[in-house]
């Protein structure tokens, strides 16, 4: 795996090879020196065109974790009017000796960009471009889900799938790229992917996609669902006609109080409620909803930095381009990680 | 007209895909057209197997100049367009300063006669700095020496229905056309490529078909309701052809054009990210493609105009929201429409030469380009070697711009020699020299 741009193009051995990989790096978030030293030597940046504070400290974590050095660039409002260019800005990191560069961009193919041009020569992970994706929030969600799935089938996660899991993902699929690169994943994982949204909020061209449509939250959560996704309602959809009112949404597409007890009277005690954060509560999700047990929303965030340790441990140590001499030996190749401490 | 040219025997050229004849070229005029013609004392170029069409004009070109020469000038915009075999464009208003007054666009013309490529017609500004909200001198562009006949705000929809209105009733004043870049604004605020499945996947936001289709029907009746000429650019959409077949069933005075991009390319395209592919209006779907196929080959959509339109490198080597909209197209234009019309069966020389030339010389009222290929006529012609084939790179065009979409592709035809006025200003497949004394020469608009 040179890049990880999208889940779209994201095999299902890969996706589990993921997945499987990040089982083994959250058991070193539970150990007292939470440090592996795979990726020592090997320099990891930050490369933040938008603010995302809980990306870019997921993402930090994870590469300290595994001993990388790390160097955090907001280059917000980067332009060609207003300062340097993507182009730039990748060629002195390239310059700067940077292994892998971890990219947040407001614009849709950013990463997609830095991998397919020659201005860079390290491996690329898009930690959200635009309204494309974000594939490692969709990992992270699906590793989420598959704890979950293989806890309720009594297996360990390992290996597994996510065949039969029913998943309604809510809100503002239009701007959404955690949705996106959901849809993609979970159809690769063999999940059941509901899209419940305002017509406003989804695409011209949805119909294409690999799941189903629904306007209508509480008849999607009468049919059944494992996991309900609430997607977060950005600030400046409100005041351009995309619905008519905070409150309007709310009750239509939010999951409030009369939701979750919904979920009781229907007697589906296992569903959980995800969201991938910042919350907006009060509108898309209750105070109640975020709060239940039903919540994996810091579950999602510790899952998070477990998945992000497997993506740039499977990019940067699968490089075969380094000569093995100039770096620590046992690290650099695909190792079994539980062996190389 | 000065006797400065030479005189030229083109021997065996298959007149608009007929018979082989050979044209003899005296003093910018086609003297004689015959088989077996005695070359007496001119220069003989073999055309065996080429066939000889009316010199291009392009109803559609950027030239950038004034204002953005790091793009491309006149001299270099020119240059290209006699490789690609044209002998007139239509120069675009959106310089720097617009071509919104008497002064730019004899600026802009003049700059087309010392070059000597081809025929520069500037396009007048409809607004005061296209900024739609109130006409440009449109008489006084009219009377000028560039004595302008086609304008347009292009890049920039004239949405305001009233000045639309207005324009179109004013230009009567002197056989004029506004040329509409149809885009709706409001439905198009930030959009990036074309809205559907693809701007789906790939979350760039929507420029929607509706937004060019509203904007066409709208101006279609209104050029009915005051009995004007309209003429649409770059129609994109399977919608639009629909649109001007009705009215053109209806007797309104409407002409549209296509594109090379956007009879070949589509969105898919855009799944890259690779700005080369990003333009305005947006490749559309396969769908889109085969209807304006269908469109220009039954007379629908009347011309081909290329909107030429280079960008310097740093707008392209970009993110795509940042990227500039807009594809070089004047060297490759003869060689898409072969590929996309004639190969496929659509369409036949004469065709071509309808779409390419005939038809675009009427829209801009020039009267002495687009003439049949007979005795005493002028001589803007060139000859094309079907059996070429060749790979786009960019690298070497004579376009300051490097932004071709068909970067790489493989695509049929050549320009093997164009005749602008009697003088070859390409022989061979390259640039020759421009006219000897086209600054003198009186450019003809009826």
């Amino acid at each position: 795996m040179k890049h990880l741009l999208s889940t779209q193009d994201l095999s299902l051995e890969n996706a589990i090879r993921i997945l499987d990989t990040a089982e083994e790096m959250s058991a070193v978030g539970e150990r007292e020196v939470k440090k592996l030293p795979a990726l020592r030597g090997r320099t990891v940046v930050n490369l933040f065109f938008e603010d995302s504070t809980r990306t870019r400290i997921s993402f930090e974590a994870a590469a300290k974790r595994l001993s990388a050095d790390v160097i955090n660039f907001a280059a917000k409002g980067s332009s060609v009017s207003k300062g340097e260019s993507l182009k730039d800005t990748a060629q002195t990191l390239s310059a700067m000796g940077a292994d892998a560069v971890v990219i947040r961009h407001w614009a849709s193919g950013a990463p997609h960009r830095l991998a397919a041009t020659d201005w860079i020569d390290a491996g690329v992970i898009n930690a959200g471009d635009g309204t494309h994706e974000h594939p490692t929030q969709a990992l992270l969600d699906a590793f989420t889900m598959r704890r979950h799935w293989a806890r309720l089938a009594g297996t360990a996660s390992e290996g597994t799938d996510l065949k039969g899991l029913r998943v309604a993902i809510v809100g503002d699929v239009l701007h959404s790229r955690v949705a996106r690169s959901n849809v993609w994943l979970l159809r690769t994982l063999g999940a059941e992917v509901t899209l419940v949204a305002p017509p406003t909020l989804l695409p011209v061209g949805v119909e294409q996609w690999p799941c189903s449509v629904s306007y209508d939250l509480d008849q999607t959560l009468a049919n059944g669902v494992d996991a309900v996704m609430m997607l977060r309602v950005q600030g400046e959809r409100m005041n351009a006609s995309f619905f008519p009112s905070t409150r309007e949404y709310s009750r239509r597409w939010g999951f409030d109080d009369n939701r979750l007890r919904a979920l009781d009277d229907l007697g589906m005690t296992d569903t959980i409620i995800m969201h991938p954060g910042p919350m907006n509560r009060g509108l898309e999700i209750s105070a109640a909803a975020a709060d239940s047990p039903r919540s994996t929303v810091l579950a999602q965030v510790r899952n998070g930095v477990s998945v992000r340790m497997a993506a740039l441990y499977l990019l940067l140590s699968g490089d075969s381009r380094e000569p093995a001499a100039t770096r620590a030996p046992a690290y650099t190749t695909a190792a079994p990680i539980k062996e190389s401490i | 007209m000065t006797t400065t040219t030479g005189t030229y025997l083109i021997k065996g050229a298959s007149i608009l895909g007929g018979e082989a004849s050979d044209v003899l070229i005296r003093d910018g005029i086609i003297a004689e057209i015959g088989h077996g013609l005695d070359a007496g004392g001119a220069t003989v170029i073999d055309a065996a197997g080429c066939v000889a069409l009316p010199g291009m004009v392009d109803v559609h070109t950027h030239l950038r100049e004034p204002g953005r020469e790091d793009a491309e000038t006149v001299e270099t915009g020119t240059r290209a367009a006699a490789l690609g075999g044209y002998t007139a464009v239509h120069a675009m208003a959106n310089s720097t300063p617009v071509a919104d007054t008497a002064g730019v666009v004899e600026q802009v013309y003049t700059l087309g006669r010392a070059a000597g490529w081809v025929d520069v017609r500037p396009v007048g500004a409809v607004t005061v700095g296209l900024a739609g909200e109130q006409l440009a001198e449109l008489g006084a562009m009219a009377d000028s020496r560039a004595r302008v006949r086609m304008f347009s705000d292009d890049g920039i929809c004239v949405h305001d229905p009233v000045l639309m209105r207005r324009a179109l009733e004013y230009v009567k004043a002197f056989d004029g056309v506004v040329a509409q870049h149809a885009q709706e604004p409001r439905l198009t605020a930030g959009a990036q490529m074309n809205e559907g499945d693809v701007s789906a996947v790939l979350g760039l936001t929507g420029w929607p078909a509706v937004a060019e289709e509203s904007i066409i029907a709208r101006d279609v009746l209104l050029a009915q309701h005051v009995g004007s000429r309209l003429h649409v650019c770059h129609v994109s959409t399977a919608g639009s052809v629909e649109i001007i077949r009705w009215a053109k069933e209806r007797g309104i005075d409407v002409t549209a054009e296509v594109t090379p991009h956007h009879l070949l390319l589509t969105d898919d395209l855009v799944r890259s990210y690779d700005p080369v592919f990003k333009v305005n209006p947006p490749l559309r779907t396969d769908a889109d493609v085969q209807a304006l196929r269908a469109g220009l080959a039954d007379g629908t959509i009347d011309v081909v105009g290329t909107d030429h339109a280079p960008h310097p490198s740093e707008h392209k080597e970009c993110e795509w929201a940042q990227a500039a909209m807009g594809m070089t197209g004047l060297e490759t234009a003869l060689s898409v429409v072969q590929h996309a019309m004639i190969e496929t069966g659509l369409m036949t020389w004469a065709d071509f030469a309808r779409v390419t030339s005939t038809a675009a010389a009427k829209i801009g009222r020039l009267s002495d380009q687009g003439r049949p290929i007979e005795a005493g006529e002028p001589a803007n012609l060139i000859l094309v070697d079907p059996a070429a084939r060749w790979t786009v790179d960019p690298s070497t065009m004579a376009t300051m711009g490097r932004n071709s979409p068909f970067k790489g592709r493989e695509l049929p035809g050549k320009v093997v020699a164009t005749f602008y006025k009697g003088h070859p200003t390409v022989l061979e497949g390259a640039l020759n020299t421009p006219h000897p004394d086209a600054a003198a020469t009186t450019a003809g608009v009826a």
